[in-house]
């Protein structure tokens, strides 16, 4: 069978999976459709969440950023597995113990105030939007580059399976299909990763490869290079080219996001027990490491390889994974030298980074750009990092079905982070926003049909946000880690540990993080882009990393607010008092 | 007494919180650079950390306060092993 047939069939028997998945597990009562009736056992969970939080980003992008970034891309292995940490020790135990339904629902209670449950909804519904919004880009590019359907029916295919399984399921049908999305994907991830390490330096464990010699030779791969990227006029690959505050800010501001992520939260509070909720973070973090760390090692192998098969290559017989991409827009190539070879080096190759393509072809048959050439650099090729993962295989020349295999894991990636989001969104309407607020008469069952109904209509503006997909969806990731790091995260944390703040602190804290972090990101990502160079950074900080800096601030003003206010309640102590023990 | 499970509560976390701090912010990031002069196999030593060694002592670290949790759990609370089914 060629990779084309075979791609078709793994994708089409991984979806028949989950929808089998989703029938055996339907969703009966709003327990079982926001919290899957708390009865989810944690290892299941810690492959739930690990599905839940790796998304489209970490599968298909984090690696190619990294093999581009080196060292300074630290920030998102770092980032992204040490808000576990936080997330085990200071939030998941204690609001599995407070046993609700969602993380607005906390904030409301131990406000005692519909407010802050409100504001607390806002930021949610913000934060993962957002993220929605990429998890629908990295199904299109999946559907168009390995089925060659358009982009808009795959987003819709995508959606119809989400649909499927998320309204008909609620939580309990995403925690089982999200279980066998887990297994899909790491088995996706793995193998080429052992493959590629296995051909580059002998070893099959990718965490050791990278750190090995190469094969025939007694050069360390990461020292060959780094000596490769000097030359082309990169900083070193094991070498930062950020500011040491800029990476500790981006880091702590992306471990705090993790921690406040409201999908990721949510997962704990479908096992039975407090104790649990502890185990099921550790197993969590398990299943997130093995991506994770296998990750960096795909970086170092696909800048190796990307390098050693463009790099002064005659266009003409250039690999046909480079023409592919280059078919969708992905890679463009523009001659500077007119010497008919592919010249890569430091630099964006274009005027204006992104090529925009016309209709003809050039004199090597190439597909023609209209940027002028940048002619600071030698730079010729243009190459956006989300295709280094899915590419990867085909550099290296593996066989059909491990690329096959990529492309469903990629979609089981992809759809398991948009149903978990989708399901967050719908429960904070259906249930903070409706049956808290605005129709506190509602029944159960009522409760329940809007939560399909919401979920719905959540999958219907998922669903266009990936047709129509809004030129912002790289900058708006630092708005979900920035404001869930200055929000939400806050918010929780002394809601459990100071038990003397108020709703006033609380809130005037959340609303201050919320609009420090905010206009700083849109002054510098969308208002004033060409100011966005560190000169211009307060203390040298990007907007990437300023999520941080809300966070202190927010600190900070919700507990001199709540100085000047009445202590909470008695009842409220009571009830921290009640989640302090477990 | 419940004061005092929450003391020894907080003692574990800042303990556990200090060592996350440490192999990440600390040898991942702060002291990153000092310790690439140091070499073992193909890694340095701070990009190593950065890159693999923070990852994988964040698991050791969650493992680590399963296991003194669930102790101090057994020690302050020995009879409520199950929790209150709501």
């Amino acid at each position: 069978m060629d990779t084309q047939s075979l791609t078709y069939l793994f994708v089409g028997l991984s979806f028949a999976l989950y929808i089998g998945i989703a029938i055996w597990s339907r969703a009966k009562s709003t327990n079982d459709f926001y919290i899957a009736g708390k009865g989810v056992h944690p290892i299941a969970n810690g492959m739930a969440t690990a599905a839940d939080w790796m998304s489209a980003a970490s599968f298909i992008s984090m690696a190619g950023l990294i093999a581009f970034l080196g060292k300074d891309g630290s920030v998102y292995l770092m980032g992204w597995t040490g808000g576990y940490v936080l997330l085990a020790l200071l939030l998941a135990p204690y609001l599995r113990k407070f046993g609700q339904y969602t993380v607005p629902d906390f904030i409301g209670t131990r406000y005692y105030s519909n407010a802050a449950r409100l504001v607390a909804v806002v930021c949610l519904i913000f934060v993962s939007f957002t993220y929605v919004a990429g998890q629908m880009r990295g199904v299109g590019i999946v559907f168009s580059r390995f089925l060659e359907v358009d982009i808009n029916q795959g987003v819709i295919i995508g959606m119809c399976i989400v649909f499927f399984y998320a309204v008909l399921g609620g939580m309990k049908g995403i925690t089982y299909t999200q279980v066998a999305q887990y297994c899909v994907l790491i088995f996706a991830y793995l193998v080429p990763a052992i493959f590629i390490s296995i051909l580059m330096t002998g070893n099959p464990i990718p965490q050791l490869g990278f750190g090995d010699t190469l094969v025939d030779s007694s050069t360390y791969l990461l020292d060959k290079l780094d000596k490769v990227t000097t030359e082309l006029g990169f900083t070193a690959y094991t070498e930062n080219s950020k500011t040491t505050i800029d990476i500790f800010c981006i880091t702590a501001a992306l471990m705090f996001g993790t921690a406040g992520l409201p999908h990721v939260i949510v997962r704990f509070f479908t096992v039975p027990k407090v104790s649990d909720a502890r185990k099921s973070a550790g197993y969590a973090l398990v299943f997130i490491a093995i991506l994770y760390s296998t990750a960096p090692a795909v970086s170092a192998f696909a800048r190796m390889n990307f390098i050693d098969s463009v790099q002064e290559t005659e266009y003409k017989s250039a690999p046909s994974w480079f023409k592919n991409w280059e078919n969708i827009g992905l890679i463009a190539w523009k001659d500077k030298n007119n010497d008919g070879l592919i010249q890569y080096s430091a630099g964006n190759a274009l005027e204006g980074v992104k090529p925009k393509f016309n209709s003809e072809t050039g004199e090597f048959g190439e597909r023609s750009v209209s940027n002028p050439p940048n002619n600071n650099n030698n730079n010729e090729i243009y190459i956006d990092r989300d295709i280094m993962v899915l590419a990867n295989p085909e550099i290296a020349q593996l066989p059909g079905w491990v690329i096959a295999l990529v492309a469903a894991g990629a979609l089981a990636a992809a759809l398991s982070t948009a149903a978990g989001l989708l399901l967050v969104i719908s429960a904070s309407i259906s249930h903070d926003l409706l049956k808290k607020t605005l129709m506190p008469n509602i029944s159960e069952k009522q409760e329940l049909f809007y939560a399909r109904c919401s979920a719905a209509v959540a999958i219907l503006i998922a669903g266009l946000f990936g047709i129509y997909p809004p030129g912002f969806v790289a900058q708006v990731v630092a708005f979900a880690f920035g404001l869930a790091a200055s929000t939400i995260f806050p918010a929780l944390l002394m809601g459990i540990f100071y038990k003397r703040l108020n709703k006033e602190g609380a809130i005037a804290g959340m609303i201050s993080g919320l609009i420090v972090t905010a206009s700083y990101i849109i002054y510098f990502k969308f208002l004033n882009t060409h100011l966005n160079t560190s000169d211009n950074w307060f203390i040298g900080i990007s907007p990437e990393g300023f999520g941080f800096i809300g966070m202190l601030i927010n600190f900070i003003i919700a507990i001199t607010i709540s100085s000047f206010y009445a202590k909470p309640p008695d009842h409220v102590y009571e009830m921290v008092d009640s989640i302090r023990r477990p | 007494m419940n004061n005092d499970y929450w003391r020894a509560n907080l003692k574990i976390l800042s303990i556990l919180l200090l060592l996350w701090f440490l192999v990440s912010f600390g040898f991942g990031i702060l002291w990153s650079d000092f310790l690439d002069q140091y070499q073992i196999g193909g890694f340095k030593v701070g990009f190593w950390f950065a890159q693999q060694g923070s990852i994988y002592f964040f698991v050791l670290l969650i493992f680590g306060y399963i296991y003194l949790m669930n102790k101090l759990d057994k020690k302050y609370f020995p009879e409520s092993e199950e929790d209150e089914k709501k």
